[in-house]
Order: structure tokens, then sequence, then C-alpha cells
């Protein structure tokens, strides 16, 4: 990717970067940090800013699998709420938790752009549409709930 | 029929995104032909004689926006497409980056040999997993056959082509802001002036176009702005990828021709609410567009004109059908909660005003609204209104006295009686059960 961004752009490559390293690890540590801002030449606040200002980056551990379900208008219109109070009372969990064996983490979030098949809940980096109480049955059981 | 197709113009099958589905529908001729045999200024001439409006939802000429740059000023200038999707209730550019990437880079590579650029960005947000494996696919490919990179065609053109991911928010989707998140930094949307064509990524001169507004760029140079004409309205031309969910018996994208009627879409095109229920109104254009009610999309059509004219906008194409019976406090409680959670804090206005109109809908939703607290949503609205960097802080205003404009006495009713006067449901009731609930008592 690297060689097809100008000349100069290393700022650029602040997101991209944090990305692969969450891909790899999880979460960003502190230690990630430090050498990115060596690597790219960045200062360390920009880097800081960056992990704080987006809703995708994370600064801590979070379950294995991790389902995150939409609840702005369109999926509540299609039932979101049933689905994210189904979600709460299986995994005994609220969202933004994480169940106490490190396996699932519950959060809700913005518009995933999957109206027209709402509700629409994801796990991990893939989207499961169409959601229902009785599906996300099926979904828990095939995850191993 | 919804008119003209010009997007949506293929069969979708398992494989009719790749590149050789798209050669074989004679992709990258146009490419070609206009690398061989026209000069850039011919190309912006023709895309502004086309008069095609941008697609993200302000509707600007994108021939206007291109005519700002000048060509052989010694100096980079860039392009961008805005693949940022996130305006709740659009899901159009996801069908283009799923379905017809390699119709995006050929219209980026056109517009890049226009614009004398030799690094492009597609844009795009991190949720979105397929949409960007389809388009980083047909990057891969597109480089493979040397329609990027050196030498594009056989010709001295080169094109580079980055598809850079988001990694949440909204306000990223705001064209500055999406080129402060381009540089590395947090997606703080810029003052303007200068307009982005004019100091744009890393204050060189930078194009930022939607992804459905460059799609169509092929076809233009391909056809000609007079055929492009030809469909749609005059104030209008072309089409609009509609994308509709919500109450609606058979939601997803549909093409339009600009100027088709506006009831007859979602009555019979998309099959009218859902379960056969009444319909209560429509937000027309993504949810910062004002709601229509049922009786107000009646005489409209399909086009900005038309929908402006009802006081609303035809914005992003992100539709949202919502059946009689929803409750429209409920639903701005929806609408602020995100505003409140998107806000970048960067403008005082936004950053307190969406908190506050946020927490009077929650009170008032709780029980505890006060009289007084429907004249301090609109006074917020208003006060935010033009007083923010970007149109976030403009939008949930509109919004909000848009649907307390129509529908006061809901609020009213939660006030005074501490409940809805529906039953506080977003969820369309299930109508089997009620229909039996009805036959049996």
């Amino acid at each position: 990717m690297r060689r097809r961004f100008p000349g100069g752009f290393e700022s650029s490559l602040v997101l991209p970067c944090l990305r692969r390293i969450q891909e790899d690890r999880g979460w960003v540590a502190d230690a990630d940090i430090d050498a990115l801002a060596a690597w790219l030449g960045v200062p360390r606040v920009q880097i800081e800013e960056v992990l704080s200002f987006y809703t995708q980056f994370r600064r801590a551990p979070i379950g294995r699998i991790h389902l995150q379900a939409c609840r702005n208008l369109s999926c509540c219109l299609r039932g979101a709420e049933s689905v994210i109070d189904h979600l709460r009372e299986r995994l005994g969990i609220e969202p933004g938790q994480t169940t106490r064996d490190g396996r699932w983490s519950l959060s809700t979030v913005e518009c995933l752009g999957s109206c027209g098949t709402a509700p629409v809940v994801m796990v991990n980096e893939t989207y499961h549409e169409r959601m229902t109480p009785e599906r996300l049955d099926g979904l828990l059981e095939r995850l191993g709930r | 029929m919804t008119g003209t197709k010009l997007l949506m113009d293929f069969e979708v099958t398992p494989t009719s995104h790749t590149l050789a589905a798209y050669r074989a529908r004679g992709g990258y001729a146009t490419l070609e032909k206009v690398l061989r045999t026209l000069r850039p200024e011919e190309v912006t001439k023709e895309v502004a004689a086309s008069g095609i409006l941008g697609h993200g939802g302000a509707a600007f000429p994108a021939g206007r926006k291109w005519g700002v740059i000048r060509l052989n000023d010694e100096q980079p200038h860039y392009l961008c497409a805005n693949a940022d999707e996130g305006e709740p209730g659009t899901f159009k550019d996801r069908w283009i980056l799923e379905h017809a990437p390699h119709l995006l880079i050929e219209s980026m590579a056109i517009a890049a040999f226009a614009l004398q650029v030799r690094h492009a960005f597609v844009y795009i947000r991190g949720e979105f997993d397929l949409p960007w494996r389809r388009i980083a696919g047909a990057v891969e490919e597109a480089y493979a056959a040397g329609w990027l990179g050196e030498g594009i065609a056989g010709t001295g053109f080169a094109l580079d082509l980055v598809v850079y991911r988001g990694a949440g928010s909204y306000v990223c989707g705001e064209a500055s802001g999406l080129l402060s998140s381009l540089e590395g930094r947090k997606g703080y949307p810029r003052n303007r002036p200068p307009r982005l064509t004019v100091r744009g990524l890393y204050q060189r001169p930078t194009v930022v176009n939607n992804v459905e507004t460059l799609a169509n760029i092929a076809g233009i140079v391909r056809d000609g702005a007079v055929a492009f004409r030809k469909v749609g309205t005059a104030k209008s031309p072309g089409t609009q990828l509609i994308s509709i969910s919500g109450h609606v018996e058979r939601p997803g994208v549909y093409e339009v021709e600009y100027g088709y009627p506006f009831a007859r879409f979602v009555r019979e095109d998309c099959g009218g609410v859902l379960g056969g229920l009444g319909l209560k109104c429509v937000i027309p254009g993504g949810i910062s567009t004002k709601v229509l009610t049922a009786a107000d999309i009646e005489p409209l059509t399909l086009d900005h004109a038309s929908v402006t004219s009802a006081g609303s906008g035809l914005g992003s194409g992100g539709m949202v059908v919502i059946a009689e019976g929803t409750c429209m406090v409920r639903l701005l409680q929806v609408l602020v909660r995100f505003y409140h959670h998107e806000s970048c804090g960067q403008c005082t206005p936004c950053r307190e005003g969406m908190g506050w109109m946020h927490r009077i809908v929650d009170r008032i939703v709780a029980g505890k609204g006060e009289p007084g607290d429907i004249d301090r949503l609109i006074a917020i609205s208003n006060a935010n209104d033009g007083t923010t960097i970007c149109g976030m802080g403009d939008a949930a205003g509109y919004a909000t006295v848009g649907i307390i404009a129509k529908y006061r006495d809901e609020f009213e009713h939660w006030i005074r009686h501490g409940r809805s006067l529906h039953d506080g449901r977003l969820e369309a009731i299930d109508h089997e059960w009620a229909r039996a609930e009805a036959l049996h008592g």
C-alpha cells in the first residue's frame, strides 16, 4: 500500500497501521503507539487522538467474538430493539461489556449501511442481516453459545 | 419500472463484479478512448455540460466543482471517491462498490485524466467489509491488467489508486472531515473558504466526489452529455440510486430516473408499507432531511426541485418508510442519540446542542418532560443552523424541527401524560397478530 501513496504521506499511514496492529493483537497497546510514532515520524499525540476519535479502535482487549448490533432508525423500525434485548439476555451482559470468560463482547453501534436488510448484527467483520430473535439463536449456536 | 437504468443496467451474478465480466460489458473501452483521443479539458467540458449533480446529498454540480481545478498549475491534484456512506438510511454506494467496482475505477481514471491527478483515493468506511474486499480486489485486478499504474492503455498516463479504510466516524463522510482523516488525523471538518478544490488534501487542490457521482462519469463520457440529459428532468439530469428501508414491503436499492412519481415508487415499485399498514410518513433522503407525510408526497416527483419544493430534500437518496402507529417521539430519540454520538466536538453549538437535545428527548420519554421542552428543542435547532463548521449541526436541527412541525401533538401528549400517544413502538406491529386480535378480540 505504501508504494502507491505519494511521497510525504507518512502521516496518512496512521489509520492503516493501527488497523493492522489491531488485526494482529485485537487492540492497540502503549508500546504499539511508541513504535508507530517512531516508525512513521508522527507525534505520539496524533496517534492518541486518532485512537480516541474513531469508534473502531480499541485500547483494551475485548472478547474473541464481538457482536455489534445496529441501533439506528432503519434497524429499529425492523426490530433492532428486540434483537438487542435478546442478545443482552442470551449473553448476560450489557452493551459495552464482555463476558467473564473473555469470549463474548456486545456493543451497540450506529448505522452500518445495511438498512435494506435490517436489522443487522456484525460478528467481528461479517454482517449478519435480517436478524430476528430466532435467527439470532441459530447464529449464537453456530458460534458455540 | 422506474425509468432508464444507467448504473444498474446489467444482471447481478456471482461473478458480474469481476474484471472479465466488466470487460465483456464493454468496460474500460471509454477510458482507452479518452486517453487516446481527448484532451483533459474536453472531458471536464462534457461532464459540466451533462449537468450531473453530486449524489452525496448536497446536489452540487460536479462540473462546477471540477471547473475550479486549474490544469498546469504545477502542483499535484488529488481525487477522492467518498465511499464513507454513513447517512442513516443510505446504502446505495455499497451497491456500486459490491457489484460495479470496475465502473467506479474506470470512471475515476477518466476523472483523474481530466483533472491531471496522479494519485487518487477511495475512502471507504471501516465497517464495510464485503464492499472493501470487492473494491480492493478490483483495484488489484485493474493494476494487473494495466488499467492502473504506469503507462495505462499504452499511453503516457499514470495513476495510482489507494483504497483507504475509515475507522468509524460519521463526520468523515463530510468531504473536509474525510480529507483530515485521509491525512491520518481525527476527522475534523474544516472551515471553507478555502474550498477543497483550492486547498484540500495536504493543502493541494482536491476533488472529492461521491461514489455514485463518479460512477456516472464513464457513461457520460461514453454517450455524451446530450444523451445523459435526455434522462431525468431538466434540473436533475440522469438517475438516482434510491435506497429504501424501514416499514416497506420490498426494501433495497432501486435506480430511479429523476422525475419519477414519488408515491408510485413507494406504493408500487417497493410494494407499499409492510404488511399492508397505512403510510404515516417518509424520510426522503437520509435522516437529516425533513420528514414528509403521506399527503405531502402525493404530488411530488423524485427529483431535487420537487422534493425541495415540499420543504425537504432528496439528499443522499436514503429513503425511510414509516408506518401508521409509529411513535415519532421515540423516532426522534433514535435520531438525536445518533447525532449526539457522532458530533465530533469541534464546534460548541453542535457538541453541546446535540447533548442537550438528546437529554431533553430522553427525559420526555422517561415521562419527565417539561412544558417548555418542545420549544427548547426548536430553539437549540435554530441556534445550530449555520453556526457550525460542517452541516451536521444544521442537519440534526432540520430533522428535529421537521418532525416536531408535523407531529407536535405526539410530543405534547407524552409531556402531558407521561406516555406515548401510540404504544411507543418503532417496530411495525405484526400485522397477522393484529388481524387475529381484531378478529377474535
